[in-house]
């Protein structure tokens, strides 16, 4: 192309479009949606969604930044993949959608109450602690997610199923006090902080 | 076969479909030599197995006939039906070519009174008709082929119905004995018009042509409105032979598709809106026609049809790839579900019939050419210095309508005839 049809070309390249495809995990795609729907049409979860992937690609380059990034819909995505293998322009629509809603985080603007949100964070928290999956800790940070009632009534709720786990030793009560963890838990946490350090000069961090 | 002379004057065509009729008679008529070599039994191709033309809507028979009474006139073409093209060596102005006859076990002598056909029992799956009919095991291959003679298929050889076929055969038409027989030529030039097939839906798997009776094909839609085909011209559905009134078409089935293929199929988006006129005329005004589409892609000249079938109040135009299809195991309706993309509505829709608009992809893989040739991405053959004194024809050259595969054979027809001149200017 030459230099003045790039600059044309520029010229109706909105600003969001340009942010998801430097920032968003996979972004460059967005572009290559023709729009045919068969990505909507295809997820399991598509009727709870606001915003089907096709959709949220139309709004993307459409400019609607706070609609998509403070949408709850690329939190809905449960990673079956439908999508991207029936996609005619192979798209990676699920890792889009985890970029997107990675994005929005950082951002600070994803949705508070959103369950799938709610609980990534809880995930995150146990697992960089020690650097293994502390299950019992975790399974109960997920029953208390929405306060102590209801956590003691979902507590109740499945003890049988807790109680089962213990008796055939996949979960053990010890986890409550500190838990296994992996050998260089400190060495974990430095790297963690390293990964965290190189991520915030490359994009913007909430509140920074 | 040992009659067929030829010269690295003559011109060797491969494919006796629309787009190689046209090159092979152009080419004769300019008063080369030509040899048109035909896998099948008879000529005619893909184009013999439509019911209408777009965008006229006037029947391919009848611009078929023109083109075999040029051919029947001219003495300088030659036409060897199943015939193919074993091995291709040289150059531009000078190669060598083998073919390979296929025996028909019927000769000359054929009237095609259809005795024979009588008289076996035997059936094969109808590949005139895709499978959807079955034919006898000595049959003639459809009303219109030339050669107008009949063929044993190679299945019935040593078996009592072939006798019986022989015996009952008034004009000592059947050579039980005949042989494959192979044979090496000089020709000057090849026209490739090994033309298109239609992409296996079955791929497609979540439209489930391969579960549904009631998910068909364009192609095997094409065959129903033939008063002599396999439903005999009535559009009605493979599970229970019920009239489909309310019928889907799926466009971009297979084309526009990095899983299938890549390239638009250019014309199915015509197809769908000639087959719609298929419901109109069989149904009058109590049908319904849905298409599903991308975008519809009517070019130029022709888009006057698409605003005509806009226009007609029975066929509406969703906006959709559709994501898969169901079945509703009581009434056997397929169901289409997928997201309409202008206003974003989920839908789950049944229909009597579904019609997969299915894309063309060479008939001929780059790997089974018997001499290297040029193919773009999608299989089809380039017009590259490369591939020297070989001219590809019609549909093995791009997805091609009927129109521009005539342009493009008649195309080809004059670059060997360049070739050919070539030659004869440096020999004499």
């Amino acid at each position: 192309m030459t230099d003045a049809n790039q600059q044309m070309v520029e010229q109706y390249r909105n600003n969001f479009l340009r942010e998801v495809e430097d920032n968003v995990e996979e972004g460059g795609w967005v572009k290559m949606c023709m729009q045919c729907g068969v990505c909507s049409g295809s997820c399991p979860l598509g009727p709870h969604w606001d915003h089907p992937p096709q959709e949220l690609f139309m709004m993307i380059r459409a400019g609607k930044r706070d609609e998509v990034l403070q949408s709850s819909s690329m939190w809905m995505c449960t990673s079956c993949y439908n999508c991207i293998v029936r996609c005619p322009r192979e798209l990676p629509i699920t890792h889009i959608m985890h970029g997107l809603a990675h994005y929005a985080k950082r951002l600070g603007i994803a949705p508070k109450n959103q369950p799938t949100h709610k609980f990534a964070q809880l995930f995150w928290n146990n697992l960089t602690k020690t650097g293994r999956v502390n299950e019992l800790k975790l399974g109960l940070a997920l029953y208390f997610m929405n306060g102590i009632s209801e956590g003691i009534k979902t507590s109740l709720k499945m003890k049988d199923v807790g109680l089962g786990m213990m008796m055939t030793k996949r979960l053990s009560p010890m986890e409550l006090i500190g838990g296994h963890k992996c050998k260089d838990t400190s060495g974990l946490q430095a790297i963690l902080k390293k990964a965290e350090e190189l991520e915030a000069a490359r994009i913007p961090v909430a509140g920074k | 076969m040992s009659d067929v002379i030829a010269t690295n004057q003559t011109i060797l065509v491969v494919g006796g479909g629309i787009s190689g009729v046209t090159a092979a008679i152009e080419a004769a008529e300019c008063g080369k030599q030509v040899i048109l070599v035909e896998k099948n039994p008879s000529l005619g191709g893909r184009v013999s197995q439509l019911y209408k033309y777009f965008p006229k809507l006037c029947f391919p028979s009848c611009g078929m006939e023109i083109n075999l009474r040029r051919a029947k006139a001219n003495r300088n073409l030659t036409v060897l039906t199943m015939t193919e093209v074993s091995a291709v060596n040289g150059e531009s102005g000078n190669y060598s070519v083998t073919l390979k006859t296929s025996p028909r076990y019927v000769n000359e002598n054929c009237t095609a009174c259809g005795e024979c056909e009588k008289a076996v029992e035997a059936e094969f799956a109808s590949e005139y008709d895709y499978g959807m009919k079955k034919r006898k095991g000595a049959y003639l291959p459809f009303n219109m082929a030339y050669p107008q003679r009949y063929v044993i298929d190679p299945n019935m050889i040593g078996t009592d119905d072939a006798q019986k076929a022989k015996d009952a055969c008034k004009y000592d038409a059947i050579d039980l004995d005949m042989q494959e027989s192979e044979t090496t030529l000089t020709v000057g030039a090849v026209i490739w018009a090994t033309g298109w097939q239609p992409y296996d839906a079955d791929k497609i798997q979540p439209y489930g042509h391969d579960r549904y009776d009631n998910v068909v094909t364009s192609v095997e839609f094409e065959r129903m409105l033939d008063p002599f085909g396999p439903t005999g011209g009535k559009i009605v559905r493979p599970s229970d032979g019920k009239e489909a009134k309310d019928v889907a078409f799926i466009q971009c089935a297979g084309s526009r598709d990095r899983n299938h293929l890549k390239h638009c199929s250019r014309i199915c988006c015509m197809a769908t809106l000639k087959q719609t006129t298929y419901l109109r005329e069989k149904y009058e005004d109590d049908f319904k026609a849905s298409v599903y589409y991308i975008d519809i892609r009517a070019i130029d000249r022709i888009d006057d049809f698409y605003q005509n079938v806009q226009a007609d109040e029975n066929v509406t135009f969703i906006k959709s790839k559709v994501a898969s299809i169901t079945e509703d195991k009581d009434t056997g309706n397929p169901i289409l579900h997928g997201v309409n993309t202008e206003g974003y509505h989920r839908y789950s829709n049944p229909h009597d019939l579904v019609v997969l608009a299915v894309g063309m992809e060479p008939s001929v893989a780059k790997s089974d050419f018997p001499i290297d040739v040029v193919v773009n991405d999608n299989g089809f053959i380039e017009a590259d210095e490369k591939n020297g004194g070989i001219f590809a024809a019609g549909c093995s050259s791009d997805a091609l309508d009927v129109n521009r595969a005539v342009q493009s054979a008649t195309a080809s027809a004059l670059r060997a005839i360049q070739v050919i001149n070539r030659v004869a200017g440096t020999e004499g």
